[in-house]
């Protein structure tokens, strides 16, 4: 076991010490695998990001709830309290009909007109806030069907369309990242092997005298795989890079603009979870890459 | 040790190489293959290192049938015989050390243990201290000694050596014959390809001549006329 490590530790860094040697060539490499990492990370991030700021709307979500004209201010405390108990609500605050037709007077402008009437025209109502994990449409849609069946409630309203329509968009555009990563991967994959078949063409005559005295196919491969190892994990590397200088980049400005709106949104970077994903990412498909070119290569090299 | 038994050896090309042959060679044995260029010594040497099957026929070496060594199989098959090729075939950018080796990192020995063992063998064919030059820094000769360090540093029951002193002037060629006759005389099956045959005959050892891809003379001992009993059965 101990040898076993001792030979791998080994052929692990001697590979490096090979890549090493031709660094202008393994840098390439490494860049369009970390580019190519790179792009579906991005997107990745940006998706996180909108889907964070659009978190920040959850008040989008919060449902209206009209009490009938003739119904008591009394009644209307007791339909926020026992909406305040649902566990699907998170808050529910009450209008009452007074504050309302003041907050209308002020507002609207249209103060004259409403002075004109005899008696104030405006219901008390409810705004309720669902908890944050019922704020999908389907589960508002519900609570607000349940709402409407409480005692002395006139109309319930959402308008969940437009959250409905975003979060379809969103959809689409988690699914074009995937589609891109997957596609980037399998761009990787060609890009490694490719790379790592020139590596074993070049070392034909060596893979020969191995083979000659007695080297197994998966003896010859070895280094080759840890080749593809370091390409990713390089690749890997850049890659973080990439994201971490992007997001450093445009993350002032970003700030700026939540500002303007009032939001105290910041841009996030992959995470500590999705940095490791990204690095294992690359490693993995680096030996993939390397491991399928390998394997064929060496196969069809036969000393003569 | 060696063994081939009606062994025919077709190329992809429709060449024959080998027609036929049938020739023992005894454990601990050292023999010369000689015969012009094109007589199916090379081809010979591959088959006994599985480098080529044969077409037809069995070739049996240290008492496996190579007909049933499956691919897989090779490597570990090929590492019970040290072979010594004309060109050498050294890794160029990689120190004697390395070189030598080879075969020892191959099977898993201990860096320590290979350290001690590549020393040994150097120290046999007379290169000690030139563990850290490059082939390239080496003479001709020299490089043949190291191609032969790594050929019996597996401590191989059987050496096989295609043309070792091909390329070496004629005192070098003899202080290379000579490391194989000591090897020989430790019990290692010997058997070298060559067609210097000034140089075979300062060695009484056995003689295999190919010719077309047969052993035409001295080849196998059961081909030898048995005198006595020829003798008994005419009376």
């Amino acid at each position: 076991m101990k040898q076993w490590l001792e030979r791998h530790v080994q052929t692990l860094v001697g590979s490096l010490g090979r890549l090493w040697t031709q660094p202008f060539a393994t840098l390439l490499t490494v860049l369009v695998i970390g580019i190519a990492l790179a792009l579906p990370a991005c997107l990745h991030v940006l998706v996180l990001n909108v889907r964070a700021a659009s978190g920040g709307w959850g008040n989008a979500l919060d449902i209206s709830v009209y009490m009938k004209p003739a119904a008591t201010l009394e009644q209307a405390r007791q339909a926020e309290k026992r909406i305040a108990q649902r566990r699907d609500v998170e808050e529910v605050t009450l209008i009452e009909a007074d504050d309302a037709l003041a907050e209308f007077r002020k507002d609207s402008g249209f103060g004259e007109a409403l002075d004109a009437l005899k008696d104030n025209p405006l219901p008390h109502a409810l705004v309720v806030r669902p908890a944050a994990e019922f704020r999908e449409p389907a589960t508002v849609e519900t609570l607000s069907a349940e709402l409407r069946k409480v005692e002395g409630v006139d109309l319930v309203q959402l308008d969940t369309a437009w959250v409905s329509r975003f979060n379809a968009i969103l959809d689409v555009v988690r699914r074009v990242v995937l589609l891109a990563a997957g596609l980037f991967a399998l761009g990787i994959l060609v890009i490694v092997g490719n790379t790592i078949r020139l590596d074993i063409e070049n070392r034909r005559d060596e893979i020969e005298v191995t083979k000659l005295v007695g080297g197994s196919d998966a003896f010859v491969r070895r280094p080759f795989l840890y080749n593809g190892v370091w390409y990713g994990l390089g690749g890997g590397l850049v890659a973080w890079l990439t994201v971490t200088v992007v997001i450093a980049l445009l993350g002032e400005p970003v700030q700026r603009i939540a500002g303007l709106y009032g939001s105290s949104f910041r841009l996030h970077g992959l995470g500590l979870e999705g940095n490791v994903v990204l690095l294992a990412g690359g490693v993995l498909l680096g030996w993939l890459g390397s491991f399928i070119a390998a394997t064929r290569e060496i196969r069809g090299i036969e000393p003569k | 040790m060696i063994r081939f038994d009606h062994v025919w050896k077709r190329y992809p090309n429709g060449r024959e190489a080998v027609c036929d042959l049938t020739l023992e060679i005894g454990r601990g044995e050292m023999a010369f293959l000689t015969g012009h260029s094109g007589a199916g010594k090379s081809t010979l040497l591959k088959l006994i290192a599985l480098i080529e099957r044969p077409t037809r026929g069995t070739v049996v070496v240290n008492g496996q049938n190579t007909a049933t060594v499956p691919r897989a199989k090779i490597p570990a098959f090929r590492r019970q015989i040290g072979v010594v090729f004309q060109d050498h075939k050294l890794l160029m950018d990689r120190p004697v050390y390395d070189n030598v080796g080879l075969p020892l990192v191959i099977a898993g020995v201990p860096e320590k243990e290979i350290g001690k063992r590549v020393r040994a063998a150097l120290d046999q064919v007379g290169l000690l201290g030139r563990e850290q030059n490059r082939p390239i820094e080496l003479s001709t000769g020299e490089q043949q000694r190291v191609g032969i360090a790594r050929a019996i540093i597996g401590k191989p029951a059987l050496l096989i050596a295609d043309e070792p002193t091909g390329n070496l002037d004629p005192d070098l060629a003899v202080e290379i014959m000579n490391i194989f006759k000591r090897f020989n005389d430790v019990g290692v099956t010997v058997l070298i390809a060559s067609h210097d045959v000034h140089l075979i005959d300062r060695y009484g050892v056995r003689r295999v001549i190919l010719e077309g891809g047969r052993a035409t003379g001295g080849a196998e001992p059961e081909a030898m006329p048995d005198l006595p009993k020829l003798l008994a059965e005419r009376e």
